[in-house]
């Protein structure tokens, strides 16, 4: 145990450790406060889409990236009607609401899309509702109206008769300068809009009530993407999953190899020239196109996956190594001495020969856990990722169908791809490291 | 001091062969390496013997083959009345308990990721001894016995943090803490420095002594064997060719190899700078394909024509409790 | 009795960095060897006599911390000669040495004659035939059969290998060959049959030698000359008639009673202790901590007393009073 204190202690002396160590707490600090945060089912759920999304952008790129070079891109507004205190007019039979949804509106860019959600409460008659944009230079403009059924969303954006009315699309028409020189480049209308709704009720008891969201073109760290998901959920899940993915599968195949190559060295005969047969006729056989059969004739569940890549990763080239490894150690006097004092076969492979590589094998096998992380990244990019789980790879893959980069939205593909190089650097540096630590003959003096 | 040597006899090798199968390309059998070719010994409970020969004489295989490490091909080992070669899985491992092994090389033979204390209660874990405290009190007796004290400050030390003189006493501790009655220890010393050297011997030679061991005791070096052990068996060739008690052996050298060996031996003396060393030519024999007749006779300067290169010498018994294995003494 | 040292090394310091501190491992020594003498380095594992070899032919790992002193071969100071210049005027032509466990460092593809004719192609550029010629001369001296100048190394057996290598280090006529431990992995009668070869170049050639070794008995079979290093140090410099039958330092009366001797009736003795850290060793003598006879001045490094002719002990019971 000592031994490992001291190679610990030893490691401060590499500063690629150190900031390898650093990387890799920092993963592990983002996964346990992942797990705790959005507990499993929640981040399936989310992930799945759907309804969580609907006040998010499409393809908001983060926040960050905007003010990092300089710019104002608007952020997504949301006005409810609970925070502003609506007009009431009473008449027999009815009401008259006049609900003003204002907000101040600085950025110099116009917003990615405007939408309405509206719902109505108890009440059996649906109301009447008329939207009135007001401009902050005094302007209205009636955008139409319509009989509001329960709950419903107004796509003010997808309106194609305003469209046409105004000359631009609607979040564009409502908000632009009318002053602004080229009509073709119109200027954001800086200032308080507010959308007026003037709702006529035909019955006493019941109410309205509204969201206006702004959509912007830029939101929270990750953005989000074409399914208004916002990314940072895939980023932070994907760590849990990508180390943990890792981690099994590094453990799993390193350890058993290590002991079938220990087996086969140990009782030599058949059993080590069967290890090595299967040694190579596994070392020819593509492990990818396995997978992607695997994935596509079964399932692409990550636990079958998992098993299959520790399987299929049991019987390779780490085989050939650990056997020229032990050979040698086989013939160690210490082995002869147990042997001579009644060691049975198990105690000599797994407390003799075993523990004596180990020390070389611990930075191998901390280098392997990355190649792991990216096979299963590589997997979900060739579409044979979990279907449920939210991955680094889901996103990267996502990303790819949409055509993320043409489309220029580079943080969709630069945000995983930017975690998956941190986790392979932060392994890869204290790996070398340890490498160092622990066979010195690589240690220059 | 030898307080039975005349009584009981602990171990007796009779007609013992281990040969081992060469083979070529991987599995066509080209004949054997007799590495102990028709071996005839006994060995007294509590006495100390010394088995001395090149390398490739074959006296560390017939360690091996009384530690129950190899096969015999031939013959029979008798323990303590046992048949060796008899035993099954249970029984081999109760007589691995029963004889102590002392190698060569004090780091390789201690496994680099243990500590003392782990070390030594191996083999005590191994025969069942289940309670700590039991097995905590016999190493500690161990290492007291090998004069590693106080016991405590190495309990935790690991082999590279010995010298190899304290590494060597942690091997003999580990051979002795099953309380064995035989110990074999193959060229103990031979890695050690000068100086330690002795003291290891000595160390050894005490317990053995005290404990009333057998101990046998593998060497290529005739000079230390005088004051470390009562009887010699000189090997050559996988045969035992001269056998005496110590200084019976040193003094009236009968086979002419044992003679050219003594020769060989120098004592620190500045003369020997003016004086060659009379040198048998030639190398030891091959033991895949050795002479036949006397394995010695094509290096020996009194080799008979048509006897020694025809037929295989008996023992002979040309002084009282001497056995050389030589034709001259027809 | 005036005849000029071929060899004389003053104040030879050698030290390495390490890890845990800067080891002295060669530390003032000072000795000299006339030519056709046989200088053994006696001393145990650790005691810095293979360091010394190593400085003596500027050997250096990359670690080395310090290398100072003067080296004289003849008038010339080879630790101050440029590097190409050692390389190329010094090593093999006038100083060869045969490394620790060098039989087994042959080339294992090469014939083993070629191996022994390459340094007179290298650095002396002689044509291939010539130095074939040469080499098979050698093979002779050292008692090979030229009939294995045309086999590979592992077609030899230890004994062989050894004289192969040992003809390897005599086929350019050095005037001094440096062995470190040329025998301590042999059998007893290759041992002595290496040894018998060794006497023979000696007296025939009158090639002087330095014999790294820690075998008391050995040592007795080629030396004149006797230097015992202990920690880094020379504690004794002596003929070996005097070494081996009057030593003057403590450690060496002690040593020499630790041999053990096939006709000697009395057991060997062992010597308590064991040798200091190099790393932190004692201020004063360093054998102080294990010796018998140790009293107050001993807490103060001795100097190298001249005790006798070409005889020095670094022990304060030699010396005058304070």
């Amino acid at each position: 145990m000592r031994r490992w204190l001291e190679g610990l202690k030893q490691l401060r002396r590499y500063p690629s450790a150190v900031l390898g160590m650093l990387l890799i707490l920092f993963l592990v600090g983002l996964s346990v406060y992942t797990v705790v945060a959005i507990p499993y089912s929640q981040a399936l759920d989310l992930w799945r889409g759907g309804d969580h999304w609907r006040m998010h952008p499409v393809n908001a790129s983060p926040v960050w990236a905007d003010r990092l070079r300089g710019g104002d891109l608007p952020e997504t507004q949301i006005i409810s009607s609970d925070e502003v205190t609506a007009r009431v007019q009473e008449f027999p039979g009815g009401r008259r609401l006049q609900i003003p949804l204002g907000f101040d509106y600085q950025s110099s860019a116009f917003p990615s899309e405007l939408n309405l959600f509206l719902r109505v409460h108890d009440t059996e008659r649906p109301p009447f509702v008329r939207f009135i944009w007001q401009a902050p230079d005094g302007s209205e403009q009636v955008i139409g109206g319509r009989r509001v059924a329960r709950d419903e969303r107004v796509s003010i954006s997808q309106d194609w008769g305003l469209e046409r009315r105004l000359g631009h699309v609607p979040h564009v028409g409502l908000m632009m300068d009318p002053g602004s020189g080229n009509p073709s480049q119109p200027e954001v209308l800086t200032g308080i809009h507010t959308m007026l709704l003037d709702v006529v009720m035909f019955d006493e008891a019941g109410s309205v009530s509204a969201d206006l969201v702004v959509y912007g073109r830029v939101h929270g760290i990750a953005g989000t993407d074409h399914q208004r998901r916002d990314l940072m959920v895939a980023l932070m899940w994907g760590t849990p999953v990508a180390l943990a993915f890792g981690l099994i599968a590094a453990v799993g195949t390193t350890v058993t190899t290590l002991v079938i190559a220990a087996m086969g060295v140990w009782f030599r005969g058949w059993v080590d020239a069967t290890i090595q047969r299967l040694t190579e006729v596994n070392m020819i056989l593509p492990m990818l196109p396995i997978l992607v059969m695997v994935g596509t004739l079964y399932s692409t569940s990550i636990w079958l996956m998992l098993g299959v890549v520790v399987a299929l990763g049991i019987f390779s080239a780490g085989i050939k190594m650990y056997r020229a490894m032990l050979l040698p150690i086989r013939e160690a006097p210490y082995i002869e001495a147990a042997k001579a004092y009644g060691a049975g076969d198990a105690r000599i492979i797994l407390r003799y020969m075993v523990p004596r590589v180990l020390p070389v094998l611990i930075p191998t096998f901390v280098t392997l856990i990355p190649t792991f992380v990216f096979l299963e990244a590589s997997l979900a990019v060739l579409g044979l990722g979990d279907p449920v789980l939210p991955t680094w790879g889901k996103v990267l893959n996502d990303a790819q169908e949409q055509s993320a980069l043409y489309n220029g939205f580079y943080y969709w593909v630069v945000s995983p791809a930017a975690l998956l190089m941190l986790t392979g650097l932060g392994f890869a540096m204290l790996g070398f490291a340890l490498d160092r630590v622990f066979n010195p003959r690589l240690r220059s003096l | 001091m030898n307080r039975d040597t005349t009584a009981e006899t602990l171990l007796e090798a009779r007609d013992l062969h281990t040969w081992f199968e060469l083979r070529q390309w991987g599995f066509l059998r080209a004949g054997h390496v007799r590495a102990v070719d028709g071996v005839n010994f006994a060995l007294r409970r509590g006495e100390a013997v010394a088995f001395v020969g090149e390398s490739g004489c074959g006296k560390s295989s017939l360690a091996r083959t009384l530690l129950g490490l190899h096969r015999p091909t031939r013959g029979e080992v008798v323990f303590e009345g046992g048949h060796l070669e008899a035993l099954d899985k249970r029984g081999l491992k109760t007589y691995r308990a029963r004889v102590g092994y002392v190698q060569q090389d004090p780091y390789g033979a201690l496994p680099p990721f243990m500590d003392v204390g782990r070390i030594l209660s191996e083999p005590l874990i191994i025969h069942g001894v289940r309670d700590r405290e039991t097995r905590q009190a016999r190493v500690r007796a161990a290492l007291e016995e090998v004069r590693l004290t106080p016991a405590e400050s190495y309990l935790s030390k690991f082999p590279h943090q010995l010298s190899g003189g304290q590494q060597q006493r942690v091997v003999i501790a580990r051979a002795l803490v099953l309380e064995p009655s035989m110990i074999i220890a193959d060229e103990p010393v031979s890695m050690l420095d000068a100086s330690v050297r002795v003291e290891i011997l000595r160390l050894l030679r005490n317990i053995q002594v005290e404990r009333g061991l057998t101990l046998a005791f593998i060497t290529h070096d005739l000079s230390t064997v005088r004051h470390f052990a009562e009887r010699i068996f000189v090997m050559y060739g996988g045969r035992i060719v001269e056998q005496a008690e110590v200084n019976e052996l040193l003094d009236h050298p009968q086979h002419p190899y044992t003679q050219a060996l003594l020769a060989a031996i120098p004592d620190p003396d500045p003369d020997n700078a003016d004086r060659e060393h009379a040198v048998p030519g030639g190398e030891p024999p091959s033991l895949a394909n050795p002479p036949p007749g006397c394995r010695f006779h094509p290096r020996c300067p009194e080799a008979m024509a048509g006897l020694c290169d025809r037929d295989e010498p008996p023992d002979f018994e040309p002084r009282p409790v001497h056995l050389s294995a030589c034709w001259l003494h027809r | 009795m005036t005849q000029p040292a071929l060899l004389r090394v003053e104040n030879l310091r050698l030290a390495y960095r390490t890890g845990r501190g800067v080891v002295r491992a060669v530390d003032g020594v000072d000795f000299d060897l006339r030519r056709g003498e046989a200088l053994v380095l006696l001393g145990e594992s650790g005691c810095g006599k293979s360091s010394l070899a190593k400085a003596l032919l500027r050997l250096l790992p990359r670690n080395v911390q310090a290398h100072e002193g003067r080296v004289w071969l003849d008038d010339t100071d080879i630790l101050a000669l440029p590097e190409e210049r050692f390389r190329r005027d010094v090593q093999w032509l006038r100083i060869s040495m045969v490394m620790q466990a060098a039989m087994n460092a042959l080339n294992p593809v090469v014939r083993v004659g070629e191996q022994v004719a390459e340094p007179l192609m290298v650095h002396r550029g002689w044509s291939r035939a010539k130095a074939m010629e040469r080499a098979a001369e050698v093979f002779a001296l050292v008692g090979v059969s030229t009939d294995f100048l045309g086999r590979y190394p592992f077609e030899l057996s230890g004994g062989m290998r050894q004289r192969v290598v040992l003809a390897m280090s005599l086929v350019t006529e050095p005037d001094l060959v440096i062995l470190d431990e040329p025998t301590s992995a042999l059998d007893v009668l290759t041992q002595a049959g290496i040894m018998n070869v060794l006497k023979r170049i000696k007296r025939e050639l009158n090639t002087s030698f330095i014999l790294i070794t820690h075998d008391v008995s050995t040592s007795s079979e080629i030396a004149d000359r006797v230097a015992l290093m202990y920690a880094g140090q020379i504690v004794e410099l002596a003929d070996a008639r005097h070494f081996f039958t009057e030593p003057a330092h403590p450690y060496s009366q002690m040593l020499m009673a630790s041999v053990p001797r096939l006709h000697q009736p009395d057991p060997p003795q062992h010597i308590p202790g064991q040798p200091p850290d190099l790393l932190d060793p004692p201020a004063g003598c360093r054998y102080a901590p294990r010796c018998p006879k140790r009293f107050g001045r001993c807490d103060e490094m001795p100097d190298s007393i001249t005790v006798g002719e070409r005889h020095h002990v670094r022990c304060w019971l030699h010396g005058a009073g304070p």
